[in-house]
């Protein structure tokens, strides 16, 4: 199964922020997009979950535009995993990763014991086990993020779209959903990640994407496109991009911005 | 659910809905007991045998003909319209996630007393006046709604609320304009009394017409109850979960407007419920409308009932039920408010 965007413009209202996007996604991949505040990341996931329409070209799941799609059927392909998410009501944490599977039932019925098994082992698989009868409102940011990515996991959809999901996470948490998503790629799930983290594109990314300016600029292999000229056009400061190698089995690259 | 988690959360659910039926049990008895005319235990179980008890202090027929042309239709009617507008606020509030959200603030119960108010300036029938009341109450929120999605501005839920406010007074104003022109020694006094709230004058013809309306909005309220907890999480996010957010919002405003106007054509304006109930129920129960819907309607019902069982006793002159619902709600109010600061954090 492939998700492909094809000369895709998208924006907020009539207003394009982002146009003439090329990208395919395959099952088993994960593409990271980088690409400074405003570059039209969040547009992009967005319009691909149907939250905007797109005002130009299309996007294709399994060869059938992505408005042909009803929401339903497009929620058991493709499960967003939003930037910010403001709760008002305190829902507990089970609840709220219950919700992931709402495609899956009929519109007027409700979880089966099939749907909370699975939104408590998506819990598990993030390691949020512990947290299932705790508050929503009443964890930190980052357990939230946590849960955020548990409930896309109980959405058991080919495709994840995250916009920046290690935005707010400490570095355990980053770890932690990062090898998450290498475990889901690798059992052919194809992710879409917004990141403002170079490094985690170097880490698990099978395909970089650059974004500046409105336009998707570049997209290849991590290791030739994350670069420091590379990532001081795009965020205009200029970066160090070193290798470690020691105590490591494979060396690996850090990406740091310069404080002139 | 087989974890003991959930079997635990499964068992307290059917504990909490246990008591309240059995406290509604025991609060419809008292109802029907306790009035300008007691009645005795006697009096109340004659009515099943064939013949008349010896100590019976009323006579069979009377007990039954003050039982099923007045107490039980009014208990019935207190029972639905506590039970509606509990069920449509609860649905309202998790819609719009807004905990300030009521169907008074939305326009509906205006909207709604602009209909009654006109079917008994024509001397339309019950029938035509509760057509009136559920056509003008459905105007009025999807004009709220309309007008709120127009004027820009600041967030959508404080717009929501400012434009039901301002719908509200719209329609308000004319009633105003019809009380004016009722004639001042027949329709304005019931239009006057019908508008603070009552069920005193509530018949089994009434009790038909209000059930029959308030119990399909609450079947399809609670046939909605997972789509609105993802509706809760906000419009971007049940849409990316694959709900039909479009469809659910016109159901639930639907549904709930049915609710709400069917109890404003037979009761009156009857404030607070819609906005309290839900939210001392959220505050018991949680916010997953799974439990927080019946449980609403339970409650609620027997807020009315006892609400009105307040406004018959109290004085010897029959209060109106608004009156009643304003003085219980309010300090309840200011105490949810107090206690539950996280339920209004957004």
């Amino acid at each position: 199964m492939m998700l492909e965007i094809d000369h895709l413009t998208c924006g907020y209202g009539r207003r394009p922020v982002l146009t003439g996007v090329d990208l395919a996604v395959n099952g088993g991949e994960l593409v990271c997009l980088l690409g400074p505040n405003g570059s039209g990341k969040t547009a992009l996931l967005k319009t691909l979950a149907g939250l905007l329409a797109p005002l130009g070209g299309q996007v294709r799941i399994d060869g059938r535009s992505l408005a042909e799609w009803p929401a339903r059927e497009r929620a058991r392909l493709l499960a967003y995993v939003p930037q910010a998410h403001a709760p008002v009501f305190s829902f507990k944490v089970r609840e709220v990763v219950v919700m992931g599977r709402t495609a899956q039932w009929p519109l007027w019925s409700g979880p089966t014991a099939h749907d909370w098994h699975a939104a408590e082992a998506a819990l598990a698989l993030v390691q949020m086990e512990t947290f299932a009868d705790r508050l929503y409102t009443e964890i930190s940011g980052g357990e939230r993020q946590m849960t955020m990515i548990a409930r896309a996991l109980a959405q058991e959809a080919r495709f994840l779209a995250l916009d920046e999901p290690a935005s707010s996470l400490d570095f355990g948490n980053q770890a932690r959903v990062l090898m998450t998503l290498r475990r889901l790629v690798k059992s052919g799930i194809g992710v879409l990640m917004a990141t403002h983290h170079p490094e985690h594109a170097l880490r698990c990314a099978s395909r970089v994407a650059i974004m500046r300016d409105g336009r998707l600029q570049r997209a290849g292999p991590p290791d030739e496109i994350v670069t420091a000229a590379s990532l001081e056009a795009v965020y205009r400061v200029p970066f160090v991009v070193a290798e470690l190698s020691a105590g490591q089995p494979k060396p690996f690259r850090v990406c740091v911005p310069q404080l002139n | 659910m087989t974890s003991p988690a959930l079997d635990g959360i499964r068992t307290r659910s059917w504990r909490r809905t246990l008591l309240l039926i059995f406290a509604l049990a025991g609060s419809i008895v008292v109802s029907l007991r306790f009035g300008a005319h007691p009645l005795s235990w006697a009096d109340l179980l004659q009515v099943w045998s064939r013949s008349a008890s010896a100590s019976a202090v009323t006579d069979r027929a009377t007990v039954i003909s003050l039982l099923w042309e007045i107490r039980l239709p009014r208990v019935l009617a207190a029972l639905a319209v506590g039970a509606g507008l509990s069920v449509a606020g609860a649905s309202y509030q998790g819609l719009f996630r807004n905990s300030l959200v009521s169907p008074d603030i939305l326009g509906a119960s205006a909207g709604a007393a602009l209909g009654a108010a006109l079917g008994l300036l024509f001397s339309l029938s019950i029938a035509g006046i509760q057509g009136l009341a559920f056509s003008c109450g459905l105007g009025a929120v999807t004009l709220t709604y309309v007008l709120s999605r127009t004027v820009g501005g600041g967030h959508f839920t404080l717009r929501l609320v400012l434009t039901g406010m301002v719908v509200s007074s719209l329609f308000m104003a004319g009633v105003s304009v019809i009380k004016t022109l009722a004639d001042p020694y027949s329709k304005l006094p019931a239009i006057t009394f019908w508008l603070m709230g009552g069920l005193s004058s509530v018949t089994r013809a009434d009790v038909a017409l209000l059930a029959i309306p308030v119990i399909a909005g609450i079947a399809a309220l609670l046939a909605l109850r997972w789509p609105l907890n993802a509706m809760a999480l906000g419009d971007e996010e049940a849409r990316a979960l694959g709900v039909p957010t479009g469809l659910v919002r016109l159901l639930v405003l639907v549904s709930a407007t049915l609710v709400t106007s069917a109890t404003v054509a037979v009761g009156g304006m009857i404030g607070w419920v819609g906005l309290m109930v839900p939210h001392v129920t959220r505050f018991w129960v949680g916010p997953n409308h799974r439990e927080l819907l019946p449980v609403s309607a339970l409650l609620g019902a027997l807020f009315l009932l006892w609400a009105d069982n307040l406004a018959r006793w109290m004085f010897a002159v029959e209060f109106p039920l608004g009156v009643v619902t304003c003085a219980c709600g309010v300090p309840v109010f200011l105490f949810m408010l107090r206690r539950s600061q996280r339920s209004w954090a957004a």
